[in-house]
């Protein structure tokens, strides 16, 4: 990189390296980081209203359980998928990439459908956001990952968008550094949803 | 993420065009993501179970259930995030792992605080 | 909503109409003026779209200062209306929204900023960095912060401010209890800011993880940047669940649900919970950097290294770490039981173990120095006994049983401003004026310094000594007032002319800034305390891209040893130089914030179209930002060899 003395024109300024897009990366780890202890407050907050049903619906009567396998296991897949998009990344295969980028879009989209469905069937059966404290808190902790994947999916669209543009070099790469990791950080947080809402609220 | 994938793609590597991988260390199968991906489909299907036949106390599976998560978001920060690759020091590493503490503290806590709650209700 | 203001406007009370017609004009006569002397060009080029660290710290510092004139005025309004039993100076309502908007300006909108505007100005030069890691996101931050203030000083003139405290706890906070728009300005400010906050710590610790001069390992790096890294730690793991207790506050209000309402199994202590969790460590993000701007100016002013830097850093990542265990003392007497009382009651006393390694350091650091005593050294000195004090009236408070007993007293009063004033604030003014030459390129007048450092010290004693003895006869917080029959009139009345002390300090401080714009002494080496770290390398004020040339580290104290090295005439020559990356100013920060700022007014009153335009607005930006290939523009030797001849004047 340091080679030759040119304008600024017509090659990547000096400090736009992969150093310079590690920085991002590690900004990233410690928004993940703090993003986490967010999903902990919800949590707490879910784990503390979720016998404050007020006589309404429980978590047993609600959840179905071939429902939330099925969510559970889009969002596996596509952690996986998104795993094989960095793979490519690393082999330098750009379309490859793109490829599975859209995998893991679809994948997600799905995700986010049955998601949104789940809620409104929930709505329609009365149990809404305003019926009880467990499920305001089941909403809020829900709901806000379900946004996250929705975020998810379209920053995972624009870097493929962008990948398509510019092809592999490191502004491009490091985006999708990041977006990968939002992705699986993102089952990571559904891992203990699985855990704790669901099958914990299935056991009853 | 590992040392020669930086200095690859920092020399301008232009995926597109070129064929030959950007390290020999990557190429190949994806190993570690087919392991991930069988372990966390594995480990689901087993808290399924344990969730649906109890085999036995609440207190019990519950623990297990929770041990079972953990190791689901090891696999993905070790086979996904690749969470124990960096290059210089793992301040990354140090930060979720801060994270971590942290949630605990809010949600251990919050629980134990609020218990309080149980008697008065 | 215009209906909703307008009514408001015409039952409102003759002093907030005044307010607003003042604000008004102040307004017109602004713009006025900066169409006059043709400056908006010039506003909209070098502040508004700047990503210039310095320049992002010294709006910072402005802001906070115009707040902390704010909560100053609201303060002693107050003391006013407590001044004698009895008073019918604020009827209750007004008296619950002064202290409410008090406490949160002062927090919120005073203390941070002041750390945001010293972290700004300070580290990247302290680190030898040409900026910060991410210095478009740090101008996202800023203009959050300044919406998110913005828009909570506008509940003052429309649609009426917060009263549910600094807190606001509910069932009080919920629309069942206050139904006006007052407490969601409070939520959605708090909330607009705060991601501005979770952004800067990131920010930071990233900046001082990865962008330190070469040579300058962490065991290298000033007390200050280190106690900046402590902060920030703590901001991007205390903050989320403040963004979290009042995103779930917004929804019961805006959306009916029940986290918090007394109806449908809501608890409203889980709110409280959430709340602390994030309000204790807060008090350590405003405190922590305050460490290391007096490592630093006790160092430089007893002309020695720092007494046991080692144990200094430990005591920083202690109590960083410790900060987040002891939450629950704010709230002891929810009765959450002995065990839990006691383990928090516990570790709470072990946060005075680190902070007192502390202040034992800086006394052995000036210990047979040759002590000077300046304006940031003297507002130094007067930090330590006062903080000893509030953290010795803090361990009281610690104890679960007397806290029963204190709890909710003016002791509490006496207690946080201690620690609060005493402390975050005596400490950055000491920052304030330890740094200030190198934003400006002059020094504060002493002389006038001198007088406002006594009346603020001595107005501060004789404000708050009283307020522990009227705790202890029972006087409770946020009452409006009191019968002549509890005997608590004298003492109040001597604490309220000493917050009228303080108030003739704070002006003396506005005067003194006045003045030594005109008639300051110039700074014209760049070094004017004799300083022992890298910013003092730099001429006053810095050039934008900071250094020349990035220097190489050898030790602690590095531009002290350089001095030394360059005394004994064994520094080496300079290198040359080469073409600096430099990042563009954007318009992008601004407008996202503003964008926010839409939506959060929007929110206020529940006008959701406004709402979701502001939201769209902010995708925009970001995808904008996002698609955006903004690669900066180079500095060439040329430009960077006249732009150092003219600084150093050589
Ligand atoms: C000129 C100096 C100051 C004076 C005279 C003053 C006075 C007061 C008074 C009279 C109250 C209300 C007590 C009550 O009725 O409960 C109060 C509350 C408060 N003050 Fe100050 N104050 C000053 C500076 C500060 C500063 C610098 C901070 C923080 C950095 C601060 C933070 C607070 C907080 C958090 C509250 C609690 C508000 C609430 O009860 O919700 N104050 N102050
Ligand atoms: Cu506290």
């Amino acid at each position: 990189m340091e080679a030759t003395e040119k304008t600024i024109s017509d090659q990547k300024p000096q400090e736009h390296g992969m150093e310079e897009e590690e920085k991002y990366v590690l900004g990233f780890w410690l928004f993940l980081a703090s993003d986490l202890v967010l999903f902990a407050s919800l949590f707490a907050t879910y784990l503390v209203l979720r016998t404050h049903t007020d006589g309404g619906p429980t978590e047993a009567q609600l959840f179905e359980i071939p429902v939330f396998m099925l969510e559970t296991f889009l969002l596996l897949t596509s952690s996986y998928t998104c795993g094989l998009a960095m793979h490519a990344l690393k082999n330098g295969h750009a379309r490859r990439l793109i490829g599975w980028i859209a995998v893991t879009v679809l994948l997600g989209l799905a995700f986010v459908g049955i998601e949104i469905n789940e809620f409104i069937t929930y709505s329609s059966e009365g149990a809404t956001m305003q019926r009880s404290a467990f499920l305001s808190a089941f909403y809020a902790l829900v709901g806000t990952h379900g946004l996250h994947v929705s975020l998810g999916i379209v920053w995972l669209i624009s870097v493929a968008i962008q990948l398509m543009r510019k092809s592999i070099q490191p502004t491009t790469a490091r985006k999708f550094i990041n977006a990968g990791l939002y992705w699986h950080f993102l089952d990571v947080v559904w891992v203990m949803i699985f855990t704790v809402v669901y099958l914990m609220g299935v056991m009853g | 993420m590992g040392d020669d994938f930086y200095s690859r793609v920092s020399d301008g590597g232009d995926g597109m065009k070129t064929k030959e991988p950007l390290s020999g260390k990557y190429t190949g199968f994806p190993w570690g993501h087919v392991i991930g991906y069988m372990g966390s489909i594995l480990l689901t299907l087993v808290a399924l179970w344990l969730a649906v036949n109890p085999p036995f106390s609440q207190g019990g599976i519950i623990t297990i259930l929770l041990v079972l998560a953990v190791l689901q978001i090891l696999i993905q920060l070790i086979f996904f995030m690749h969470i124990t690759e960096s290059r210089g020091p793992a301040f990354h590493t140090l930060a979720i792992v801060l994270g971590f503490l942290f949630t605990f503290a809010v949600v251990a806590g919050s629980i134990w605080i609020m218990t309080f709650n149980s008697q008065v209700q | 909503m215009v209906h909703q203001i307008v009514e408001y406007l015409r039952n409102a009370d003759p002093l907030i109409q005044m307010s607003a017609a003042a604000i008004v004009l102040t307004l017109l006569g602004i713009i006025f003026a900066l169409t006059y002397y043709k400056k908006w060009r010039w506003l909209w080029r070098e502040w508004i779209t700047t990503v210039d660290h310095k320049k992002i710290g010294i709006m910072y510092l402005i802001c906070a200062l115009l707040m902390l004139f704010r909560g100053g005025v609201d303060a002693l309004l107050m003391r006013t209306q407590l001044a004698f039993p009895n008073m019918n100076f604020l009827d209750s309502q007004h008296y619950n929204e002064i202290f409410s908007t008090h406490g949160t300006i002062m927090i919120l909108f005073v203390a941070m900023p002041l750390i945001f505007a010293m972290m700004n100005i300070v580290v990247p030069l302290q680190i030898g960095a040409r900026d910060v890691a991410f210095p478009f996101l740090n101008a996202v931050s800023f203009w959050l912060f300044f919406f998110g203030a913005l828009l909570f000083n506008l509940s003052f003139v429309l649609g009426g401010s917060p009263d549910a405290g600094w807190v606001s706890y509910p069932p009080l906070a919920e629309l069942s209890h206050s139904p006006g728009p007052g407490i969601n300005y409070y939520v959605l400010s708090l909330q607009i800011s705060g991601i501005g906050s979770i952004a800067t710590g990131i920010n930071f610790i990233v900046t001082i993880l990865k962008m330190r001069a070469p040579g300058m390992t962490l065991m290298k790096m000033p007390l200050f940047a280190w106690s900046v890294l402590a902060s920030c730690i703590v901001i991007i793991f205390a903050f989320p669940p403040l963004t979290v207790a009042l995103a779930l506050l917004g929804l019961d209000r805006i959306f009916g649900t029940h986290f918090f309402t007394m109806l449908h199994g809501g608890n409203p202590m889980m709110y409280v919970n959430l709340f602390w969790i994030w309000g204790h460590p807060e008090v350590y993000i405003a405190i922590l950097p305050v460490y290391g701007i007096l490592s630093e100016i006790v160092s430089t002013f007893s002309k020695k290294y720092i007494f046991g830097y080692k144990s200094m850093v430990a005591s920083l990542m202690l109590i960083s770490v410790i900060s987040y265990f002891v939450w629950v003392h704010h709230f002891f007497t929810m009765g959450a039981g002995p065990g839990v009382n006691s383990f928090f009651a516990v570790a709470s006393m072990a946060v005075g173990i680190p902070t007192g390694v502390k202040v034992f350091n800086w006394l052995f650091t000036m210990f047979r120095g040759r002590i000077r005593v300046t304006l940031p050294m003297l507002w130094a000195l007067a930090f330590i006994p006062c903080f000893v004090i509030g953290g010795a009236t803090g361990i009281t408070l610690a104890s679960a049983p007397s806290d029963y007993q204190l709890h909710n007293s003016y002791f509490v009063i006496a207690h946080f401003h201690q620690t609060l004033i005493g402390g975050a604030v005596f400490g950055l003014l000491a920052g304030m004026y330890y740094w200030w030459p190198k934003m400006f390129g002059f020094k504060l007048n002493e002389t006038l310094g001198k007088w406002a450092f006594w009346f603020f010290n001595i107005g501060f004693y004789v404000c708050f000594m009283p307020q522990y003895a009227l705790g202890f006869m029972g006087m409770t917080r946020r009452v409006y007032t009191y019968p002549a029959e509890t005997g608590w009139g004298s003492l109040n009345f001597i604490s309220t002319v000493g917050a009228y002390l303080m108030g003739i300090g704070f002006l003396f401080i506005v005067v003194q800034v006045l003045y030594s714009i005109r008639y300051g002494e110039r700074d014209t080496t760049g070094d004017p305390w004799d300083g022992r770290t890298l910013e003092w390398s730099l001429p006053s004020p810095a050039p934008h891209y900071n250094f020349a040339q990035i220097p190489t580290i050898n030790g602690r104290d590095a531009w002290w040893e350089m001095k030394q090295q360059r005394k004994a005439g064994s520094l080496v020559s300079e290198n040359e130089l080469k073409p600096i990356h430099m990042p563009n100013r954007t318009p992008l920060p601004f407008l996202m914030s503003l964008a926010f700022f839409v939506s959060g007014f929007g929110l206020v009153f529940n006008q959701f179209t406004i709402a979701t335009v502001g939201l769209i607005g902010v995708i925009v930006c970001m995808l904008w930002r996002s698609l955006e290939d903004d690669r900066g523009y180079y500095l060439s030797v040329d430009e960077i060899k006249q732009t150092e001849a003219s600084v150093r004047g050589a």
